[in-house]
């Protein structure tokens, strides 16, 4: 087996219960170490649905979905957890919590059911918040923090896995510029530094373009294009996928999509 | 400290128990008396295993509906446990046992109709279902047992009434024994489910993210809280907040990791029924108030606090 392979999804089709089309029609993913793949495409495009599948909470109907060599589905939740960490597009929180504790949690999977936390998991939990540069935040409650260190914080949970492979479901949204740079300098640094996989779903066309090392762009549940950015995201491709007009320039190398005004621009 | 406070307080309330009664016991005669060995020190002990499965039970299903104002009969099992009792009191079914075992019967009839009816699609456990269930079969349970306390005669009628309002007075050795034997099971799987849910607070589809298995969690806290609660109505009928104020106080004293929470409400519970139940057995002595009333008179007014507190912020 290849041990650099960490998720292997092949042809991978589902559909949710009672709907009337598939949600993916055979869609492909690999990651492999010290990969950052970004997955793009417009809303209801199954970006979501590829990464439940991938991660076996959805059980696809044809096609496999492999981590780290075995069916997402036959590893247990805590192996699993021990091998992908996931900040997931959102959360609840019922009871206010501080951000030491929020971070603990990530130490779940390699806790025993009755046994306390040892001097290691606090030691994985400063690690984590060190990287996210949430070091300072430990004794903050949640609930005040801004969004740009909620989802540091929430990214340095996922660490807290000591994970080999890092989903991250549409990160930056409602972040402004500098923390959206920010995350996506983190995530960047994460995989440069320490050879993690990062699969990020994302609607930031070209930050993806400037940051990822390939790129997935999904279309009604099929591919419509996958490799490095430069190749997929062509012209004729994003116009036909997101169904708008636009311009591709390019910025040190990465393609930068430049939406188009309906009249002033054609 | 807070739990040197709260083991003191536990001991406080265990001692105010034995000491106090409507008889006069002299100090020097506390281990000789009767009184205590056969009345007072079962019934103390009782009091305090049902206060903290009550409050085991209300924090763990606040944890599992991700609700904090949830108690252990938000899920319809008094209205199962009374239908059962009214049952067995308005048909005279006689022994010692009738009416613990037909409260208890009837809980686990209105956990299983409950349960049934939470499965969404016949697999999945939906915390939001299993409230609204569990308040449409305890509304129905209510209504039966209102149409049979009705069609029965005044003495019948009393009794039915005063069982729904909560008592001790049935305790001895036989009942605390039942209960020790019972108890330890659910609350071990209570214990044990502690971590998994601080995790489940986040939402399921990220607790499941983090390694917990969500199906399984729902379903073991699930059956295990109400099991716990169908034994403690069974021995003590319903007994009102001790289930819904110890967990508020706990959480807002000891914070929302259920590893030190879980501890705290049995003991807390513990404390409160001891207390309850000591007022009520005192108050108006000879006579005795439901202990429910106690409970009701004390958390109400605590209980709109804290929603006074909660709302605010």
């Amino acid at each position: 087996m290849d041990q650099e392979l960490i998720l292997a999804a092949q042809g991978v089709r589902y559909r949710y219960p009672g709907a009337t089309g598939d949600a993916l029609g055979g869609v492909s993913l690999t990651v492999r170490r010290g990969d950052l793949v970004a997955v793009l495409g417009p809303n209801g495009s199954g970006k979501t649905t590829l990464l439940r599948v991938a991660l076996g909470a959805l059980v696809p109907a044809a096609g496999s979905a492999l981590v780290a060599g075995r069916p997402a589905a036959a590893w247990t939740r805590r192996e699993l957890a021990r091998l992908v960490g996931v900040v997931p597009q959102r959360e609840e929180t019922v009871f206010p919590q501080r951000v030491r504790e929020a971070v603990l949690l990530g130490r779940y999977p390699h806790l025993s059911m009755f046994g306390a936390e040892r001097p290691a998991d606090h030691e994985a939990v400063n690690r984590a918040l060190a990287q996210c540069d949430a070091g300072h935040l430990t004794g903050r409650w949640m609930a005040t923090l801004s969004g740009g260190e909620y989802q540091r914080v929430r990214v340095a949970r996922a660490l807290a896995q000591e994970p080999r492979l890092l989903v991250l479901d549409e990160p930056t949204m409602s972040l402004d510029v500098r923390h959206e740079m920010e995350l996506f300098e983190l995530v960047r640094g994460l995989v440069d530094r320490s050879a993690l996989a990062v699969v990020l779903v994302t609607h930031h066309v070209n930050l993806a373009a400037r940051f990822a090392d390939g790129v997935l762009l999904l279309d009604g549940g099929r591919a419509a294009g996958e490799g490095v950015p430069a190749e997929v995201l062509t012209r004729e491709t994003v116009e036909r996928v997101f169904a708008w007009p636009v311009a591709i320039a390019t910025y040190q190398g990465a393609p930068q999509m430049i939406p188009l005004r309906r009249r002033s621009d054609a | 400290m807070k739990w040197v406070g709260l083991a003191a307080l536990a001991v406080f309330a265990f001692a105010l128990a034995v000491l106090l009664g409507p008889a006069h016991v002299p100090v020097a005669e506390l281990l000789r008396s009767p009184i205590v060995r056969e009345l007072r020190l079962p019934r103390a002990v009782l009091a305090f295993l049902v206060g903290g499965s009550l409050g085991v039970a209300g924090a763990s299903l606040q944890a599992l509906v991700r609700n904090p104002l949830a108690d252990p009969y938000l899920l319809g099992l008094s209205g199962g446990a009374s239908l059962g009792a009214v049952a067995a009191i308005a048909l005279h079914v006689g022994g010692p046992w009738a009416l613990p075992l037909a409260a208890f019967v009837g809980a686990l009839a209105a956990m299983g109709l409950v349960y049934r009816l939470g499965l969404v699609g016949g697999v999945e456990l939906d915390p939001r279902v299993l409230v609204l269930a569990g308040v449409v079969v305890g509304a129905f349970a209510a209504a039966v047992s209102t149409a049979i306390v009705s069609l029965s005669e005044a003495t019948a009628l009393r009794n039915a009434f005063l069982w729904l309002w909560g008592g001790l007075s049935g305790a001895n050795w036989d009942t605390v024994l039942a209960l020790c034997l019972y108890a330890p099971l659910p609350l071990a799987v209570l214990f044990a489910a502690a971590r998994p849910l601080d995790l489940l607070a986040l939402g399921e589809e990220p607790a499941g993210y983090l390694g917990v298995d969500v199906a399984v969690l729902k379903r073991c806290v699930y059956v295990a809280a109400s099991l716990l609660t169908a034994a403690a109505v069974a021995v003590s009928g319903v007994i009102g907040f001790v289930g819904l104020i110890v967990p508020h106080i706990g959480r807002l004293l000891w914070g929302h990791r259920h590893r030190a929470l879980l501890p705290v409400v049995f003991l807390g519970g513990g404390t409160l029924l001891s207390l309850a139940d000591t007022v009520a057995r005192v108050a108006v002595a000879p006579r005795e108030l439901p202990v429910g009333i106690v409970t009701a008179l004390v958390g109400v007014p605590v209980f709109a606090l804290l929603l006074r507190r909660w709302t605010r912020n």
